[in-house]
């Protein structure tokens, strides 16, 4: 019978010593509910790093892209325009006014385009199933999620290690 | 720990300065151009270059101060040891001054004073001129209309007072601040470091006026016609980024050597991140002067742009921009980029020679105009200031222990983590 523990914690520090116990022990974590951002968590608990930030760079990366091809085919090639006598009918020659709509719209696309896929990815967008274990994460509490289904250990094992740390409630389910 | 200047380091210091010493004397010997100009422009762009680099080290300390940034204590001692060469890029400056107000070259078409009066009245072969019409008078020839217009600017009082004021804060905020870090280190007291907290962001006021000011006067005065509001920030970023360069790959090579052994990845990534931030800060800069004055098209300001974008200067130019923008913007913007040594170093090289020939094409247009060489001379001279500017930095780095003592935010810069 596989389980799932939640362990609750009433402060990041505590939280802190905890995981390296529990990881020190051999006890894999799962994952951790917080408030907000514990600086130092991810690499403890074997979290891999985000590539949100390759996301964003291609997405900006597309947003200057689809921004020059627009203005090519607004300003020269639909419908040339000539402004304040410049050589129009030409993409270099013109290049240089097209830059800063070309600089906020790779902006605009590389900003949306991470904060959307950060909501998706985290299953976060407005009107999503919360997935945290318990809503006093979104407030001082701090949950770490343990599953014997990822763990070599036993369940009286894992929970005995569980004990021997500092926290303030353990809530076990069959997974 | 202390640093010792010696060795190896000290050897190529020295080799470079010889190489500096022998294009010094050779590039004035071979230097047929008119007055020598070639010799002096190269004088200028190499003493104000480096100058501007030790200048920028004195800006980032008093910033570091005025922020309360604890990140950056750990180097403290470093932005100290670049103020070595404030003297000296400083001296250089003010022979290139002198120099030019004594007609040797004739860098500065405005310390032509013939251009300042519209009439002139000829005594045999003695010219007089003269600002109203009289008897005898006749038109000046030289008289020109815009430089006229900004006689009380550069008169020879309100300029030199200029110049030796901008120098002489220069240094004696340099001393002030090295003083008190010295004296920290004898005696911990806080009073020390607000002392320099508040003498910091008074810099800052100060130094926000003379770094656009300064380049006015020893820069932009060079294309006497032409002027542009955003140059002092250009030029201020410029430096800036140099000074990030110049920082980054030193102690890199600091820290293979042993020394700063306080500074850890962390540091190395916020050099890296800076390196970058002030890359896209300068290129910025770049655009906004260049988009404004290409759009608008109007004569007085294009001319700047005529000879440094359609003329001969093209190649230089355009592909100066093209590295210092995008080589820094497509390379380092990955975060393991900034912590490898094998990105930032070939980076680091590439922008600070590009960094250089930015300054060059600030001061050669207006001076060489078509007729520009290049060649060993050039070479020469940027490697011979390279030289002594790490000479006098590395030896005013050993003059003091590596990491100061008693900083009160020593601990939460040896213990940054990112």
């Amino acid at each position: 019978m596989s389980k799932i523990f939640h362990v609750m914690y009433d402060d990041d520090a505590v939280l802190m010593t905890a995981a390296k116990d529990l990881v020190g022990q051999g006890v894999r974590v799962k994952d951790v509910f917080s408030p907000f951002p514990v600086h130092g968590i991810d690499p403890v608990i074997g979290i891999k790093r985000t590539r949100l930030a390759i996301c964003s760079f291609m997405f900006a990366m597309t947003g200057t892209s689809l921004a020059l091809l627009g203005m090519w085919y607004f300003m020269i090639s639909d419908w040339p325009m000539n402004i304040g006598g410049k050589p129009s009918f030409s993409l270099i020659e013109n290049v240089m006014a097209f830059i800063p709509v070309t600089f906020e719209f790779s902006v605009l696309c590389g900003a949306h385009g991470m904060a959307i896929t950060y909501l998706l990815r985290n299953g976060t967008l407005p009107g999503m199933p919360a997935t945290n274990p318990d809503p006093r994460t979104t407030d001082d509490k701090f949950v770490m999620e343990i599953t014997t289904d990822n763990n070599s250990m036993s369940s009286d094992e894992l929970e005995s290690a569980i004990r021997g740390t500092d926290m303030i409630e353990l809530s076990i389910k069959d997974a | 720990m202390e640093f010792k200047f010696e060795g190896r380091l000290k050897l190529v210091t020295q080799v470079l300065m010889a190489v500096g010493v022998v294009a010094l004397v050779g590039g004035f010997l071979t230097d047929t151009s008119d007055h020598h100009n070639r010799w002096w422009a190269n004088l200028l762009i190499n003493g104000f270059f480096y100058f501007s680099m030790a200048l920028a080290a004195l800006f980032f300390y008093a910033l570091q101060y005025a922020t309360e940034s604890g990140w950056s204590a750990v180097l403290k001692r470093w932005f100290e040891a670049l103020w070595g060469f404030l003297p000296w890029g400083a001296a250089v400056i003010v022979v290139v001054l002198l120099a030019g107000k004594f007609h040797a070259h004739h860098l500065y078409h405005w310390m032509d004073h013939t251009l300042y009066h519209e009439y002139m009245v000829e005594h045999g072969d003695h010219v007089h001129y003269v600002d109203e019409m009289e008897e005898g008078a006749v038109l000046n020839p030289n008289f020109d209309h815009v430089i006229a217009g900004k006689k009380a600017y550069f008169s020879d009082a309100f300029f030199w007072i200029r110049t030796l004021v901008y120098i002489a804060t220069f240094l004696l905020f340099a001393r002030m601040f090295r003083k008190w870090s010295l004296l920290e280190d004898e005696a911990p007291s806080l009073d020390l470091h607000y002392k320099q907290y508040k003498r910091g962001a008074v810099f800052l006021v100060v130094f926000a006026v003379f770094s656009s000011t300064l380049s006015w006067d020893w820069i932009m005065s060079i294309d006497t016609h032409w002027f542009s509001t955003l140059f002092g920030w250009y030029v201020f970023s410029g430096m800036w980024v140099s000074f990030m360069i110049f920082t980054n790959v030193s102690m890199l090579w600091l820290r293979s050597q042993g020394y700063f052994k306080e500074v850890n990845e962390s540091h190395m990534h916020d050099l890296g991140k800076w390196m970058f931030a002030i890359s896209m800060l300068w290129s910025y800069l770049w655009l906004s002067q260049f988009l404004l004055i290409w759009y608008s098209n109007i004569p007085e300001e294009v001319t700047y742009y005529m000879s440094r974008v359609l003329g001969d200067y093209k190649v230089p130019f355009l592909a100066m921009f093209f590295v210092n923008f995008a080589v820094p913007f497509y390379v380092l913007l990955a975060r393991d980029a900034k912590r490898n040594p094998r990105f930032v170093i070939p980076v680091a090289i590439l922008i600070f020679i590009a960094h250089f020939v930015d300054v060059y094409l600030l001061i050669v247009p207006g001076t060489m105009f078509d007729h520009n060489q290049f060649g060993f001379f050039e070479v020469g001279m940027f490697l011979g200031f390279l030289g002594l500017f790490m000479n006098r930095t590395f030896a005013t780095l050993a003059k003091a222990p590596l990491i100061s003592k008693n900083h009160p935010m020593l601990q939460e810069s040896m213990e940054l983590h990112y």
